[in-house]
């Protein structure tokens, strides 16, 4: 093996100290904040989730009262959902990657990027605050007019804290557009562009468009409880179901953007597994493109029980089965790129094995409840809460974390623990299933989400999931340790450990605060195998 | 350990066992499809492991073949679960002719029910087996939810709107009934219980009660009291439109428009007199908001239906 060295000159020694981090305007070290922001939030999220499962280990509320429990479902939604599952892989690794990947010596707007950053931290402060000061009880739905009227805990700061956060995922997505139409390296035509830019791009696109709409809505909100508007109370003239149109209008195309880049992830994942192209390539960049454009369709799937007209029903339905189309082609051409390939068993592949199987099944499961007559019997009862856990932590959640492994040794320049890594791979995906499969079994007896009590005879199964959540949260706590002790301690990794092609490892790792020494010029397309160099792959 | 564990709900209505034949279609479908991805990554995976530390994939790129298969064959199966989903949903949302009334009224945390013969209830339900049953659901408060599991059904209860449903139970029992849309503190206590009866049973608890009168009764005497009568009276004298026969009408409005006099329209025209008027009166009439409760309303429309001259739908 040739020698392998750490490079004397990187972005994280091009500078030290706390302002040469929080005034950075390199993207590399932009993406490290994101990942020490949205890291805690995770923590936080997940702390709330275990309180959840403990009290729903016993049929009665004896843990924690009535009040507090639906503070802490509430809590946990908002602060996975805006806090982490939307910014997660475009803040962290987006950011990272994009320039790199396109050859580029940083995003377009790297002043914009950092303030991004800050705007998150802000409308995250704000939630936090929310928290700190009593919590609030809304669910992260905020349906009105429960909101808007009969709440009386922190719904404002709440609303302000995503309303803020909001201009932040605005803010990535532009960047990330721009960045991606202007400053491609010479040769890095769109067909040849990794396809985890055209899932982020497909994304950014649903940040710009959509985020407005929610931003706009809990403004509506705070100033209803305000001001007393009568927008949404029926009492003063308004339409309480006005306001889910306005909220699922934006939060269903954001399940697509949590689960479009985590997408994006996988392809980049099987091609170095396989070291071999994606199978269709061009299909799987347009099924983002498919996915981004019919999500935006589909939103009135969330309330076939809420009085909607039959009319609507069926077309917003059918609409939603169609979404499920591209999807489905993703999943295909994933599994096709394994045959004849060179199958790696290392742990990137190990999460990309995990996600292909749960977001299948989730995927699967959303056809129950785009099927009107099924969803009437399951929508909010535990099988939603089932399905989308396996699309956000079986999809994005697996994904991030495969693509985290992936990319660690270029972000930091060393390598894990193989062993340890497998083996919290492992754990997790254990536990997420004995976690989330009973609640399908639970959502179709009829259990109702958001219950702080429940009948007995549910017990067994709650008991089940309630395991399976703490075998999932030890998973989850492992990769902590070990990434942390790579960071000292691990083997040099040197530029291309996985003997993989793309720009990015084509730079040193961890690359010089400028990306690449000198521009690189594309002449090959995506994922043409061999690698220049293979040679300091790991075994 | 699993007894007493349930893994498959009781199904107790007509539509139960529809919506289950879909589920369990959707079952295979999901089953045979997860088995192929899964079969296919494991095969792959062992199959073509890599060797040796340099060795590449053999370099294909695609083929339209493929593509155009695992797209096409998705998109009928699809079609197949629409088509499907939604006849079972038209059966779901268009009640039979001939119904049972009940109207149901929810408020944080609690159920209340109201019967055309004048028994009320809370947090129980009693219907007899094998009769098609309607409910006429309104909120006093915020979005609650009435969920049945047994019967498949459930429908949001919203503040400010009659929302209809129905369900046919087939088998005598005591059935979970569940608020499904959080709805604050004591939202996993706003349960309660579906009580299906054989209708000898029913008849004996129909009349066990001592009701104050039938539903339409109470609104009659609202009525008066409210001093409805002394503009809407029945010769056609009054200054407001002739109640009688009305219920079920199409009336024009001043505007132009027409509008169906149904459960939401009487509601309207009491508590916002001003928003629909018929043509040929004047917008004289005071609002009642604030002065009549969720349930005088509803005891106030069951007395206008009452004056449709045609024999009742709740016949006994």
């Amino acid at each position: 093996m040739a020698t392998v060295v750490h490079p004397a000159r990187h972005y994280l020694n091009d500078g030290y100290g706390i302002s040469s981090w929080l005034l950075t305007r390199d993207h590399k070290r932009i993406a490290l904040l994101y990942l020490a922001a949205v890291t805690f939030f995770f923590f936080v999220g997940g702390a709330m989730a275990v309180m959840i499962r403990l009290e729903l280990a016993t049929p009665v509320g004896d843990l924690v009262t009535d009040e507090t429990y639906n503070k802490l479902f509430t809590m946990h939604g908002v602060m996975m959902v805006f806090f982490f599952l939307i910014p997660v892989i475009p803040a962290v690794l987006g950011n990272f990657l994009v320039p790199i990947m396109i050859g580029a010596k940083d995003l377009a707007f790297p002043k914009i990027n950092l303030l991004s950053w800050y705007i998150y931290i802000i409308g995250g402060l704000f939630t936090l605050y929310a928290l700190i000061a009593g919590g609030v009880d809304t669910g992260w739905t905020f349906y009105t007019p429960f909101s808007t009227m009969a709440s009386t805990t922190n719904v404002v700061p709440t609303a302000l804290g995503i309303f803020i956060t909001g201009f932040s995922s605005i803010l990535t997505g532009l960047n990330f557009i721009v960045t991606i139409h202007r400053m491609r390296a010479p040769g890095m035509t769109w067909f040849r562009m990794p396809l985890f830019l055209w899932s982020t791009y497909a994304t950014s696109l649903i940040n710009v468009l959509g985020t407005p709409v929610i931003a706009i809505t809990v403004l509506l909100v705070a100033a209803e409880r305000v001001f007393h508007f009568g927008f949404f109370d029926p009492r003063v003239g308004g339409d309480p179901v006005l306001f889910q149109h306005l909220f699922w209008f934006y939060s269903h195309p954001a399940v697509y953007i949590m689960v479009l880049p985590a997408m994006g992830v996988i392809s980049e994942l099987v091609a170095a597994g396989c070291r071999k192209p994606v199978f269709g390539y061009s299909f799987v960049a347009f099924a983002s493109l498919a996915i981004a454009v019919l999500g935006f369709l589909v939103w009135g799937h969330h309330m076939f029980v809420a009085g909607e007209s039959v009319y609507s029903a069926l077309i917003f339905s059918i609409l939603s089965f169609l979404v499920a189309i591209p999807s489905a082609v993703k999943v295909f051409n994933w599994t096709a790129t394994m045959y004849k390939g060179s199958v790696s068993w290392e742990t990137p592949m190990l999460y990309a094995y995990g996600f292909i199987g749960l977001f299948t099944i989730g995927g699967l499961t959303g056809l129950f409840l785009a099927a009107i007559a099924v969803d009437v019997h399951v929508t909010d009862t535990y099988f939603v809460i089932a399905h989308f856990h396996y699309i956000m932590v079986g999809g994005t959640i697996m994904g991030y974390l495969g693509g985290l492994h992936y990319w660690w040794p270029k972000i930091s320049g060393r390598l894990y623990n193989e062993g340890l890594a497998k083996l919290s791979a492992g754990i997790i995906f254990v536990g997420f299933n004995l976690t989330f499969f009973p609640q399908f079994v639970l959502g179709y007896l009829g259990m109702p989400r958001r219950y702080h009590a429940y009948p007995p005879e549910f017990q067994v199964l709650n008991v089940l999931s309630s395991a399976g959540a703490s075998i999932l949260g030890v998973g989850y706590l492992i990769p902590m340790v070990y990434l942390m002790w790579s960071l000292r301690y691990g083997r040099v990794a040197g530029s291309n450990p996985w003997g993989a092609v793309g720009l990015e490892w084509t730079t040193s790792s961890p690359p010089p605060t400028e990306n690449f020494a000198e521009t690189p010029v594309v002449t090959w397309d995506p994922y043409e195998y061999p690698a220049a160099d293979l040679e300091g792959h790991v075994a | 350990m699993w007894t007493g564990t349930p893994l498959f709900p009781e199904s107790a209505s007509t539509i139960a066992t529809r919506v289950d034949l879909l589920y369990f279609f959707l079952l295979a479908v999901s089953i045979f499809f997860s088995l192929l991805i899964a079969g296919s990554i494991v095969f792959f995976a062992v199959k073509y492991q890599r060797r040796r530390r340099d060795a590449i994939g053999e370099q294909i790129h695609g083929s339209m073949i493929l593509e155009i298969a695992w797209t096409g064959i998705p998109f009928l199966i699809t079609m197949v679960i629409f088509v499907w989903g939604a006849s079972v949903y038209f059966a779901m949302a268009r009640p039979p002719d001939e119904t049972l009334n009940i109207y149901v009224v929810g408020k944080q945390w609690m159920w209340k029910f109201q019967h055309l013969d004048g028994q009320r209830e809370i947090n129980e339900l009693h219907v007899p087996v094998g009769r098609a049953v309607k409910l006429i659901t309104t909120s006093e408060d915020v979005i609650h939810d009435f969920f049945v599991p047994a019967f498949r059904m459930k429908a949001d209860v919203i503040p400010g709107r009659y929302v209809s449903i129905w369900f046919q139970p087939t088998k005598p029992g005591r059935y979970h009934l569940f608020c499904a849309e959080y709805c604050g503190t004591r939202h996993s206590g706003m349960i309660g219980e579906v009580v299906v009866m054989e209708p000898s049973e029913y008849q004996a608890w129909l009349s066990g009660g001592a009701p104050e009168g039938s539903l339409a009764s109470t609104g009659a005497k609202l009525f008066a009291d409210l001093a409805c009568n002394t503009c809407h009276r029945p010769d056609a004298q009054g200054r407001g439109p002739v109640l009688e026969g009305l219920f079920g009408k199409t009336v024009r409005l001043q505007s132009g428009e027409t509008v169906t006099v149904d459960e939401a329209y009487v509601r309207e025209s009491i508590l916002t007199p001003s928003a629909k008027i018929t043509a040929g009166f004047q917008p004289i009439m005071p609002t009642f908001q604030g002065l009549v409760t969720e349930e005088q309303l509803l005891a106030l429309i069951e007395y206008v239906k009452s004056l449709h001259g045609l024999p009742q739908v709740e016949s006994r």
